[in-house]
Formats: structure tokens, C-alpha cells, sequence
């Protein structure tokens, strides 16, 4: 029974939603309000219970162990700034989070998306098939980085290197709205095949 | 998806890898699944979780899942009892380990012991005492993860538990955001990489099931077909019009 009004609840939803493609009306505004507040209520409902519960009210209650009260503290002071006396506080865990994020991420970050990354556009080209992507990224790597090199005019040589620079953005920006198509027709479908399949029981 | 037209899913090399991978595991082996993703997302990525969680309970490896998307932490805990259903015994097979916050610093952790990281699973049980984890520490013990993904989440994965702990990834993720990761393929930094619909429709071609992504694939297929038919129309028309304000 319960699964029956959830099914009827979300398809009296999605309708409410797709009403705009008429125009805006108070059916839309109340599924996006709804959608908000219920987003907003079911991570505050998470969080309580994934964080304060499991990692700071269980430690202390079964093993005693009140050292959790020093990230607690730290983090409460995040709520500082919402006290304009006290405002500067924030700056402690905002410290403590850039330093642990940058430390922890820098090393890491360039290695895996700077290193590895220039050293696949580097690799050296052998006379087969498979080199053929090699020389391609590489040239559309060096054509696009001139493209956004601002220090010399774009004219001569440069210009028609900035040209295929061009080319190859051109390229993956048509990819990727073509992907981007593709993902948002596969919502469609899906809330086409809920409503038909899951709703109605037409297929 | 009224008349099916079954028009030909052709598996590509990228998601193949990721079937190949999991197809040649020895049973028992275990595989991490980070389901990060929200409602939103349920048309591209549940087809895939389902595909590829079914692909491992049939090869019999334990599968341990979890998410770093907080909108996302009931959705893992439907798909897996949705995939095990008859298949896999919660506890022996597999385990949810739900939502902890924290983002890479959760990936990071569970490099050194995951049971600290999510001290409970999902259903509230000890994940050091469910029988499945007591074999498992960290990523030394699992042989591929997965990040089904709606977000920047592998880049994370990649960053945190690939370049660090060497864990060997695939990805799973929404048609927008594979032109992302492209780059991460081609540097084998992931082994395998499910874009979209498309991408779930051929793993469940590989895995011989009909699910929801192949039901999906002939609209799919005949909106791009109209996409395309209305791109050159405009372009036809635009041209068109250029030639002719001149001479108006």
C-alpha cells in the first residue's frame, strides 16, 4: 500500500514539474518548494545521524571517549560568524581544514593530474595505429595551449596554430554537448518509463 | 519504449574493461561500489549499479558499498537489496556501508582501516563484527573499486585512493561528465569507464540482462536522430537566410 502512494505521490510530482513547460504555475512552485525543503530536511536528518550520533554522541556514551569533543568544538566554531563579536573565531577551522585539505591534496593532486596527465601527452610515437591518438592529443594539446597564449598576436604561424587550437575546443565542446544531450534525454525517458511503466502499467 | 525497436547496442572498449575486470576476479575476491549519487541521477547510474551488482553476486565476489553523496545514502541500500535479491545474503556477500561525511578524507581513512572509518554499516551493525569485513581492512584487500558517480567523486578516488594506495579504479558516471575522464582512461589511471545510459545499456548486454537502460536505448537512439535532423535543418535555414540578406 505504502509503495502505491509513494508511485502515486512521485508521479502527481514529476506532472507538477513538466506543468512549466506550459508556462510557470502554482503546481511547479509547490514541487520545487517541496523539493527544496525535503532535500534540505532529509540532509539535516543525515547528517544528525551519520555524524553527531554515530561519530560524537556513540563515542562518548559506550567507550567514554570524550576526545571527540575537540574536533566537535572546533567545527561549532564555524557557527561563529553568525555573531559579529565573535566572528573572527571562524578563521580556526577554516585554518585547520585549508591546511589538512592543501597538505594532504597538493601532493597528490599534482601527481595524479599534472604528472600523469603531462606524461600520457608526452609518450613517445612508434610507426603503428595506437600512435596515432598519441600524436593526435599531442597536437591538440600544444595547438590549444597556444590558442590561450595571450603574450604573442595571433597572426602568422601562431594564428593558424591558434586556429587548430580552435578546432580541437570546437571538437570536444561538441562532445560534450552531445554527451550532455544524451544525459538529459536519459532523464526524460526514465520519468517517461516511471510514469508509464511504474504508474499507469501501460508497459 | 510503446513498440520496441530493438535497435543494436554495440559494447565499447571502455566499458568491456570494467566486465572484463570483474569476469576474470576469482570468486571471493571484493570489490568496493561508491554509489555517489542523488535522485537526480537514478536514470543513468541505478541501471548500471544494478548491472554491474549483479555481474559480481553471479561471480560470487563480496561486494562492500557505500557513498560519499548524502542525498544518495538510502538510494545504495535499495539498489543492493534490489540486486541481491535471491543472489546474495547481507553480511556473507555483502555489505552497505551507507554515508559518513568527510569526502576524500573518507577515502583517505579507508586506506589505513575502513572499519574505523564507517564504525557501523547502513543497518546499524558493527562493521569490524559483520562476517563479510573480517577479512577486509583496507584497500589492500579489494580488488577493483568502483565509483558510480554523478559527481567529481573520481577525481577524488583517483586522487586519494589511486595515485596513494594504488587501488585499482573504474567509473561509472552520468553521460555529462564522461568527457571528463576520458583523460583518466587514457593514462590507465582507471581501467574502465561506463558513460551514461548508453554505457549501462551495454554492460547489460554483456551481462545477457534486458533492464532499464536497454528499454531506454530506442527513444534514446530516435531523440538523437531528431536532435540531429533539427541541427542541420537550422544550420540549412540559418545559411540559407545569411544568402540572402544581401540582396533583400
Amino acid at each position: 500500500m505504502g509503495t502505491y502512494i509513494g508511485i502515486w505521490i512521485a508521479a502527481g510530482l514529476t506532472l507538477c514539474i513538466y506543468s512549466f513547460l506550459y508556462k510557470d504555475n502554482p503546481f511547479f512552485k509547490f514541487a520545487e518548494h517541496l523539493f527544496v525543503g525535503v532535500s534540505a530536511g532529509y540532509t539535516i536528518a543525515i547528517t544528525w545521524n551519520e555524524a553527531i550520533l554515530k561519530l560524537i554522541w556513540e563515542p562518548m556514551k559506550t567507550k567514554n571517549d570524550f576526545t571527540v569533543l575537540i574536533p566537535a568544538a572546533i567545527g561549532l566554531l564555524m557557527f561563529s560568524r553568525f555573531i559579529p563579536k565573535y566572528r573572527w573565531l571562524i578563521r580556526w577551522p577554516l585554518a585547520f581544514i585549508i591546511g589538512v585539505g592543501a597538505g594532504a591534496s597538493i601532493p597528490r593532486v599534482m601527481q595524479s593530474l599534472i604528472f600523469e596527465q603531462t606524461a600520457a601527452t608526452l609518450k613517445p610515437v612508434a610507426f603503428n595505429l595506437a600512435s596515432i591518438n598519441t600524436v593526435i592529443i599531442a597536437v591538440g594539446v600544444i595547438c590549444t595551449l597556444i590558442y590561450f597564449f595571450f603574450s604573442l598576436e595571433h597572426k602568422g604561424p601562431v594564428g593558424i596554430v591558434s586556429k587548430i587550437g580552435i578546432i580541437f575546443l570546437m571538437v570536444s565542446f561538441g562532445a560534450a554537448f552531445g554527451y550532455t544531450i544524451m544525459a538529459r534525454i536519459s532523464l526524460l525517458i526514465e520519468r517517461v518509463y516511471f510514469l508509464l511503466h511504474d504508474w499507469l502499467h501501460i508497459i | 519504449m510503446l513498440i520496441p525497436i530493438g535497435l543494436p547496442i554495440k559494447e565499447t572498449g571502455e566499458v568491456k574493461s570494467v566486465y572484463d575486470y570483474i569476469e576474470k576476479l576469482p570468486p571471493g575476491s571484493a570489490i568496493l561500489v561508491s554509489m555517489d549519487y542523488d535522485p537526480a541521477a537514478l536514470a543513468e547510474l541505478y541501471p548500471m549499479t544494478i548491472a554491474i551488482l549483479r555481474h559480481a553476486f553471479s561471480k560470487d565476489i563480496k561486494v562492500i558499498g557505500m557513498t560519499l553523496w548524502i542525498t544518495g545514502a538510502s538510494l545504495g541500500d535499495i539498489a543492493m537489496r534490489e540486486a541481491a535479491e535471491g543472489k546474495a545474503q547481507m553480511g556473507e556477500d555483502y555489505v552497505y556501508l551507507g554515508y559518513v561525511p568527510g569526502g576524500a578524507n573518507v577515502i583517505m581513512r579507508m586506506g589505513e582501516d575502513i572499519s574505523a572509518v564507517f564504525l557501523k554499516d547502513y543497518s546499524g551493525r558493527i562493521t569490524s563484527e559483520i562476517p563479510l569485513m573480517k577479512n577486509i581492512k583496507n584497500y589492500k584487500d579489494i580488488s577493483l573499486m568502483i565509483d558510480l558517480a554523478a559527481g567529481a567523486t573520481p577525481e577524488a578516488w583517483v586522487v586519494y585512493a589511486g595515485a596513494k594506495y594504488n587501488q585499482t579504479i573504474a567509473v561509472g558516471c552520468t553521460a555529462v561528465s564522461a568527457v571528463g575522464y576520458y583523460p583518466f582512461l587514457n593514462t590507465k589511471q582507471i581501467i574502465g569507464l561506463i558513460g551514461g545510459m548508453k554505457g549501462a545499456a551495454e554492460y547489460e548486454k554483456l551481462i545477457k540482462t534486458r533492464g532499464t537502460a536497454t528499454a531506454g536505448m530506442d527513444s534514446q537512439s530516435i531523440a538523437h536522430i531528431a536532435i540531429i535532423v533539427l541541427i542541420i535543418v537550422a544550420n540549412i535555414s540559418y545559411f540559407a537566410m545569411r544568402r540572402k540578406k544581401p540582396g533583400e
